[in-house]
């Protein structure tokens, strides 16, 4: 048994098509290339402000939606378990300090994040140093399931967890007392559970851990510079 | 390149051909990815095909303009970086003008690069057409792009979510679909809508035939 390759007809007529020098080509994309350029950088130093407005109007309504009754927010860098003032625009890891009218301090406002059912969910959460407790929290963004997971946004019961979720530090202000869990739908015991959602469990629990390991890392910080968030408002 | 006389006169069907007759969802059955991806709501699906109108209306209009400067070896690179300008462009105007716009529509901003509308009208039409009939032309496509967005975004908020716009529309003891707000709803919706644009093409059909037949009778 042979197999034949079947011949393929080389010789079939060409039809001469002259090619444009290349020349005619490069100039033509060097053309289009610094015309698009040009636009783009036009444009993008028009937008820029307005998009800074824009991110900052975000985080603001967000910090002062978990800190309930801040008028001010003032933005700070935690870095290397210190805290310090931070500018606006400032990236890393932020805490945002939440003052009233008096300049005096209502609440820190602490984002965070964990793992949920299709994706990252990103929280930010309300923390009081006088009530040593979340008082608030609320979704940043997340791509839960419409019509369950999305409940942590709108379910009541699941809300009532956050009036007053116990983060007391330990005596040796290094973490958490009693880390903050999610416990399955009404079997919340103490005050530092979350009652999960019957039916968004696993949307349920990522909030309760990104508030968690935000709040195990921060807290602390944040409490051992309270001086220094406090002096701030009065600024 | 083309010969003067083989330009399009303006006419209203140089712009209604998009919205109708070539409707580039309904009946070409191009742009199906943001078509299923972004209609879970009717401001997603509005957004989206506006974004898509601008961005087809200004490349084409540009690709008009260069069309006997590009030779035909490099076309496809010289469409591409113009279009991808324009989609970058859109991409900051949407962040400077909602972050929460921007956040629900997500990576498909960008992928409006990809959108075969575009390209499909670059090469099919702008490459070949003046100025003015290009432009007419290519609002027309998207805007039946949009219209097509906006039938599948309204019909999904409706039964998904009791709502068109954000506003509750559907009596209160009525219970959301959730599904139409998922991937799977896309493509139930996309099914119906083609049903019925495929059922009304073979009934004109069906309708121009019978009168042929009664024409050669008479």
């Amino acid at each position: 048994m042979s197999e034949s390759i079947p011949v393929v007809n080389v010789d079939e007529p060409k039809v001469d098509i002259p090619a444009p020098p290349s020349f005619a080509m490069f100039r033509t994309l060097a053309v289009i290339a610094m015309l698009s350029g040009l636009f783009v950088v036009l444009v993008v130093q028009w937008a820029n402000p307005y998009i800074a407005a824009n991110k900052k109007a975000a985080t603001e309504a967000a910090v002062f939606n978990v800190v309930p009754g801040a008028t001010v927010s003032k933005t700070f860098a935690v870095e290397n378990g210190k805290l310090s003032v931070a500018s606006d625009e400032a990236s890393g890891e932020l805490v945002y300090g939440g003052y009233d009218d008096n300049g005096s301090l209502v609440g820190v406002a602490i984002p965070g994040v964990a793992t949920g059912y299709a994706g990252p969910v990103y929280v930010m959460f309300g923390y009081s140093p006088e009530k040593e407790a979340v008082i608030k929290y609320q979704i940043l963004t997340m791509t839960e399931t419409p019509g369950l997971g999305d409940k942590v946004v709108t379910d009541e019961n699941f809300l009532a967890n956050f009036n007053h979720l116990v983060a007391r530090l330990n005596d040796a202000g290094t973490a958490l007392a009693n880390a903050i869990v999610t416990v399955l739908n009404k079997s919340k015991q103490h005050p530092w559970e979350i009652d999960a959602i019957s039916g968004a469990t696993i949307t349920s629990t990522a909030v309760g851990n990104a508030i968690n390991d935000a709040a195990q890392k921060l807290v602390p910080v944040i409490v051992s510079q309270i001086d220094d968030i406090k002096a701030e408002g009065a600024k | 390149m083309n010969r003067p006389d083989q330009y399009e006169q303006v006419t209203p069907d140089t712009f209604l051909r998009g919205l109708w007759e070539e409707n580039p969802v309904f009946v070409m059955l191009l742009g199906m990815c943001p078509a299923l991806a972004v209609t879970n709501s009717a401001i997603n699906a509005v957004s989206m095909g506006l974004a898509t109108t601008f961005v087809l209306v200004m490349s084409s209009s540009l690709i008009s303009i260069f069309r006997s400067f590009i030779p035909k070896q490099v076309r496809i690179v010289a469409y591409i970086v113009i279009i991808a300008t324009f989609v970058t462009i859109v991409d900051y105007l949407i962040q400077a003008i909602s972050l929460n716009l921007y956040n629900s529509l997500g990576a498909f901003i960008q992928l409006i690069v990809a959108n075969c509308v575009i390209l499909g009208r670059a090469e099919s039409y702008a490459s070949r057409q003046k100025l003015g009939t290009t432009v007419v032309n290519s609002f027309g496509s998207g805007l039946g792009f949009t219209m097509a967005l906006l039938s599948m975004g309204a019909v999904r908020e409706i039964l998904g979510a009791g709502a068109l716009f954000g506003v509750n529309i559907m009596p209160a003891g009525f219970e959301p679909w959730v599904v139409m707000v998922l991937p799977p709803g896309g493509f139930f919706v996309l099914g119906c809508w083609l049903i019925l644009f495929a059922w009304n093409k073979k009934r004109k059909e069906q309708a121009l035939l019978n009168n042929a037949v009664k024409g050669g009778a008479a």
